[in-house]
């Protein structure tokens, strides 16, 4: 996996460090968020989908084995080439051995998050061989030698107005031009000349029917139909993951993607790839990379359901307002810290940490995954394996021990409210107190919870019931 | 040496869960009582045209009016007797030449209300690119073959190949196609005409 180690917090701290842009960013996922429940409000059987999504992916998961066998059955039967790699190397190799074979210098390739997992660009680029990423947001991306910061809509940091200045420098578009109709335009009339010069086409899977042995790919710009009909070439990548059983199932399963992607009903461009081209060849690489032992992991195989839609990252609070780049992995948000930090924990300990356990993810998930859940269990691990940083250990230990002796807890909440309430405003708001940094603390109340409750009980009349105790204090988030 | 796939399926098999049935897909899915007008609805809301024709003449006197059609310089049909063609395809040799296509009129198995995606494939069209290629699309559906949802869809699907088998059964290329092809790449802007068609019209033909 291409890892940058980072951690999130601090990388966060430079993406909010520009509030507008943070805020412009919350703003965009935001948007995107309403697209997805307004389109989900109008399938009235939107739940049953859901959950017949999630039991056709455990059912998968369960004859996991068998379906690749009979998928590699039926693609071969009808005259495609299976390939299978271990890992991102293997699966690096036996790509550029089919492109090399070939003679091909220029390979066009659409939105592939497996293709960016392996590194495949630079292995590529190393050889000689050129790479274009073809959909208009991974070629925005690729053009500023950066990586997609989100899994659906990879360009969705970068204002207009950069992508104007971008295509000024390398298109040569009209200076200060930042119009995205016009700006696509321009790239479109690029990209075709780079279309018709490919040699091969490379495309991720979103979907492989054992049962037919065929590919499906899902756009909306159609860049993967046109990067694969126009060169004799077709390289699928695909995870082990991207099985499902009967073609029947991408009844149930192309009725949520879309909707919960963009709010479209479907994507403009649901391709079915059973057998090559007439007079081309088809070649599926299919990878393990250490999907397998996810797959044995009580806790976090359920993240294999996955289907890479991106509702929980639009969702996110923490994933709006820090942006994808601060994970510092091709997959971010909620997903991306679970299957992450499960796949190498030493490395990726902050990312189940990116997360206030709202539970969001879990409830727009379209394949059900138990999202806060895992990444609760995660932290969980993470804590027990020692992963967690000594600060927070520490902390942790001394809240314990306080929580442990009511007496002490009543002491430390006291003085807690008497010092919030006395200390100066410099001392209260200092570089150590991490929940005072970009926002107000509330007021310190005078009593605690504790003694207005008692005296709510002594108006009363001593009554003993446990009900109306009043919350009228109370502030929500 | 044991190969990787030996290897892959053997840790799969090795980590696989406890079996968990497949669930039934039949279920009282949404239909619509008038299919062709649900179509027609959500196609013009993802971006396309729709027209309900009566028959062939009608479809050629509609076709003469749209704009793209009267300004095309290269027209392709591969339906008899449908539109001015002036490009054969069975003629050209390579899908590269089909690049200053302006105009493709091709034709739509069938049609989902839900989703107003058309079915098409590339059983009867030689260039497969030209769904793509073209700087305009223009789809010709018949009316009794639009169904009520994707699981309508891959019913049909499962029984509409040779013999009544599956249209997978032989290698075959197949797509949904739901309106222009478009991008929001740049700050979430819709723009219609991204790589693909800049336009799709469907024709929905009889009653």
């Amino acid at each position: 996996m291409k890892a940058h180690p980072t951690n999130h917090a601090t990388a966060a701290a430079a993406f909010v460090a520009d509030l507008d842009r943070a805020r412009w960013h919350d703003a965009a996922l935001w948007a995107a968020r309403g697209r997805r429940d307004r389109a989900a409000r109008s399938v009235p059987e939107w739940e049953t989908l859901r959950d017949m999504a999630s039991h056709i992916k455990l059912h998968t998961m369960s004859r996991l084995d068998e379906y690749l066998e009979q998928f590699e059955s039926n693609a071969t039967r009808l005259g495609a080439q299976v390939h299978w790699a271990r890992d991102a190397a293997e699966h690096n190799r036996i790509v550029r051995d089919i492109l090399q074979r070939h003679g091909v210098k220029r390979v066009v390739k659409s939105k592939s998050m497996l293709t960016e997992e392996c590194g495949l660009n630079p292995h590529l680029e190393a050889q000689g061989i050129e790479v274009t990423d073809t959909d208009l947001g991974e070629w925005i991306v690729q053009l500023r030698h950066e990586h997609p910061s989100h899994i659906v809509t990879p360009a969705i940091h970068i204002k207009k107005e950069e992508v104007g200045q971008l295509f000024h420098e390398r298109l040569g578009t009209m200076a200060g031009a930042s119009d995205p109709p016009y700006l696509a335009e321009a790239a479109r009339q690029h990209l075709r000349s780079v279309f018709l010069a490919a040699d091969a086409g490379i495309t991720g899977v979103n979907f492989a029917i054992a049962e037919t042995g065929g590919v499906v790919v899902c756009t909306n710009e159609g860049n993967a139909d046109l990067g694969v009909s126009l060169p004799k070439l077709h390289i699928a990548c695909m995870g082990i993951e991207k099985l499902v059983p009967r073609a029947a199932d991408l009844g149930v399963f192309l009725r949520l993607l879309a909707r919960s992607a963009t709010g479209q009903p479907i994507t403009t461009y649901t391709s079915h790839f059973h057998g090559p081209m007439r007079g081309g060849e088809l070649h599926i690489v299919i990878l393990d990379n250490g999907r397998s032992e996810l797959l044995g992991s009580t806790d976090f195989r359920r993240s294999l359901n996955c289907i890479r839609c991106g509702a929980c990252f639009n969702t996110c609070p923490v994933y709006r307002r820090s942006g994808g780049h601060s994970y510092g992995v091709t997959v971010a948000g909620p997903i991306g810290s679970i299957i992450n930090a499960a796949a190498n924990p030493r490395e990726h300990k902050s990312l189940p940490s990116a997360c206030s356990l709202c539970g969001s993810c879990s409830d727009v998930c379209p394949v059900k995954i138990d999202l806060h859940q895992q990444l609760f269990i995660s932290r969980r691990q993470l804590a027990l394996a020692g992963l967690v940083p000594r600060t927070k250990r520490w902390a942790l230990k001394l809240t314990a021990a306080v929580l442990k002796r009511p007496w002490l807890y009543r002491m430390a909440g006291g003085a807690a409210r008497t010092a919030l309430r006395m200390l100066p405003r410099w001392l209260v708001y200092s570089r150590w107190n991490a929940w005072g940094r970009r926002r107000e603390l509330p007021g310190a109340p005078r009593e605690s919870f504790r003694e207005l409750n008692r005296k709510s009980k002594t108006r009363r009349g001593g009554s003993q019931t446990r009900r109306g105790v009043r919350l009228s204090g109370e502030t929500r988030p | 040496m044991s190969t990787s796939k030996e290897v892959i399926l053997e840790a799969v098999r090795r980590n696989r869960p406890a079996s968990c049935a497949a669930p039934e897909l039949r279920q009282a899915w949404t239909i619509y009582p008038d299919r062709r007008a649900q179509f027609i609805d959500v196609l013009t809301a993802v971006g396309g045209t729709a027209f309900a024709v009566r028959d062939e003449v009608d479809l050629n006197e509609r076709l003469r009016l749209l704009p793209i059609v009267c300004d095309a310089r290269k027209t392709v049909s591969l339906l008899p007797g449908i539109g001015e063609p002036n490009v054969d395809l069975s003629n050209v040799g390579s899908p590269h030449a089909l690049a200053d296509v302006d105009v493709a009129i091709l034709p739509g198995e069938f049609a989902v209300a839900e989703n107003a995606a058309v079915w098409i494939t590339d059983r009867d069209v030689p260039l497969r690119v030209i769904y793509f290629l073209c700087q305009h699309l223009v789809l010709v559906v018949p009316a009794g073959a639009i169904v009520d949802n994707m699981h309508a869809a891959y019913e049909r699907l499962a029984s509409s190949g040779a013999e009544s088998t599956s249209v997978f059964a032989e290698p075959i290329f197949g797509a949904f196609i739901s309106g222009p092809s478009k991008t929001a790449d740049i700050e979430q802007s819709l723009v219609i005409g991204a790589h693909g068609p800049r336009s799709l019209t469907v024709f929905v033909l009889g009653t």
